[in-house]
């Protein structure tokens, strides 16, 4: 299956401040794309105009070659995103989270898979406790298992490591490897130091913009 | 694990699970659900207290109260609607679902209705005895309510969502959404006293009604739009 993300002359300006400038992109399948750069530089900005969530901007994305607009619902269909706020309900228990965002993925409902999900993500006997009694690095885990219940090629990821114990980090990582060998295509924020392989590449967002670099 | 499958489970799946999740949510939360009753409760409580408890000017008065009581409790309920969606990060998931979103919103404002617009029609014909409401004019009240409730969901949700981005919305939200109230209150409090005087109540319903039917076609996608504005800023 074909998987390109591109973007062309991307722009965006907050505040009067051009956070990324004239930013090409394009990102395949295979590939582990991390977005680098200092507190206040955009990333999450590009990830969520790259997810199609923020309209303020400058410049073309395209799926698959052909232009966001036309694809949008495709587009949607073969995305996975991770945002900043984990999005699990706190009065819910991680089964519940997960049953609705099975639902919403229009993934059969399967509650074993949602089991074998939350104990890939070790939280096997958590399953039926309010996730607002789970610490913030298991939270962070209820939203991880969306990675392992529903099959989606592109996975655009906020800061996935924040609250994750040292081990969760080596799992995840592993994961997004074995993801990226599989053919799908990962793009992450993050301030923890990825181990450098093939399929990595990074972009980096500096001050101003202008040095944004591929 | 296959690295992609085609969604299989159509709209109808997502908003029967959007339903089933916010649901268990309110009940969780019951002092949310209860708010809006108490407080409904509690106005008609004070009135016969604060006016006079002379059954007749109470009786005169008595549909524009409930109503006026009635729509100000909806009205509080409102802000939460999309609020700790928004707050959790449910909210951008929602909107990045490869599912209808007016149909999704729809969803949650089905609920809304359920626990606060359903009960607060089917309380206040109790409350209507506290005023000393003439007999007769309950079921009209309680259908009224029922109906007008429908659509103050779902004009208010437009109002929540687009209010939702901001930390302080509920003022703004009122200002927003009291304005298109007005023709539902009108005819709410025009059918039950047209039901204590004994005239024919049907054309207050059916307007009632066709505000539903036009609040039913087309909120559904003014509140998708302002959710997607909301998520924008």
């Amino acid at each position: 299956m074909s998987l390109r993300l591109q973007a062309r002359k991307l722009a965006c300006e907050r505040d009067d401040r051009w956070l990324f400038r004239d930013l090409d992109l394009d990102i395949h399948a295979g590939e582990i794309v991390r977005v680098e750069g200092p507190n206040g530089s955009g990333k999450t900005t590009l990830l969520k105009i790259l997810s199609g969530q923020l309209a303020d901007f400058q410049g073309e994305l395209y799926w698959n070659d052909h232009p966001m607009r036309r694809t949008r619902q495709d587009f949607l269909a073969n995305l996975l995103y991770l945002g900043h706020a984990p999005g699990v309900k706190a009065a819910l228990t991680p089964l519940e989270n997960l049953a609705w965002y099975q639902a919403l993925a229009g993934e059969p409902d399967d509650e074993a898979a949602r089991f074998s999900a939350l104990s890939a993500v070790g939280l096997a006997g958590f399953e039926d406790l309010p996730a607002g009694q789970l610490s913030a690095g298991q939270q962070r885990r209820v939203a991880l298992a969306r990675l392992e219940l529903i099959p989606r090629p592109l996975w655009v990821l906020d800061e996935p490591f924040t609250a994750i114990d040292r081990d969760g980090v080596a799992a995840l990582e592993g994961r997004l490897a074995a993801h990226a060998r599989r053919g799908g295509c990962v793009l992450v924020t993050t301030h923890h130091e990825l181990a450098d392989s093939p399929a990595l590449r990074r972009i980096r967002l500096g001050q101003g913009g202008d040095d944004a670099t591929l | 694990m296959p690295l992609f499958r085609e969604p299989e489970g159509g709209a109808g799946v997502a908003i029967r699970a959007t339903l089933k999740r916010d649901l268990v949510l309110m009940m969780r939360r019951r002092s949310e659900v209860l708010n809006p009753l108490v407080f409904f409760a509690l106005v008609i409580t004070l009135f016969p207290i604060g006016i006079s408890p002379d059954p007749e000017l109470l009786a005169t008065i008595a549909p524009g109260l409930l109503w006026v009581a009635a729509l100000l409790a909806a009205l509080l309920s409102l802000d939460s609607l999309f609020r700790s969606d928004y707050d959790d990060g449910s909210l951008e998931q929602l909107l990045l679902s490869p599912q209808p979103l007016p149909a999704l919103a729809l969803a949650k404002v089905a609920v809304h209705w359920l626990l606060t617009g359903l009960p607060l029609a089917l309380m206040a014909p109790l409350l209507g005895i506290l005023l000393s409401l003439p007999a007769g004019s309950y079921a009209v009240l309680a259908l009224s309510l029922a109906l007008g409730s429908a659509s103050l969901s779902l004009i208010g949700a437009i109002g929540a969502a687009l209010t939702v981005g901001l930390s302080r919305g509920g003022v703004l939200l009122s200002l927003l959404v009291l304005p298109l109230y007005i023709p539902v209150l009108i005819f709410g409090a025009g059918a039950v006293q047209a039901a204590i005087l004994g005239d024919g109540v049907s054309a207050h319903l059916a307007i009632l009604g066709a505000l539903l039917a036009v609040a039913l076609s087309l909120a559904p996608w003014a509140i998708a739009a302002s959710l997607r504005i909301s998520i924008n800023g």
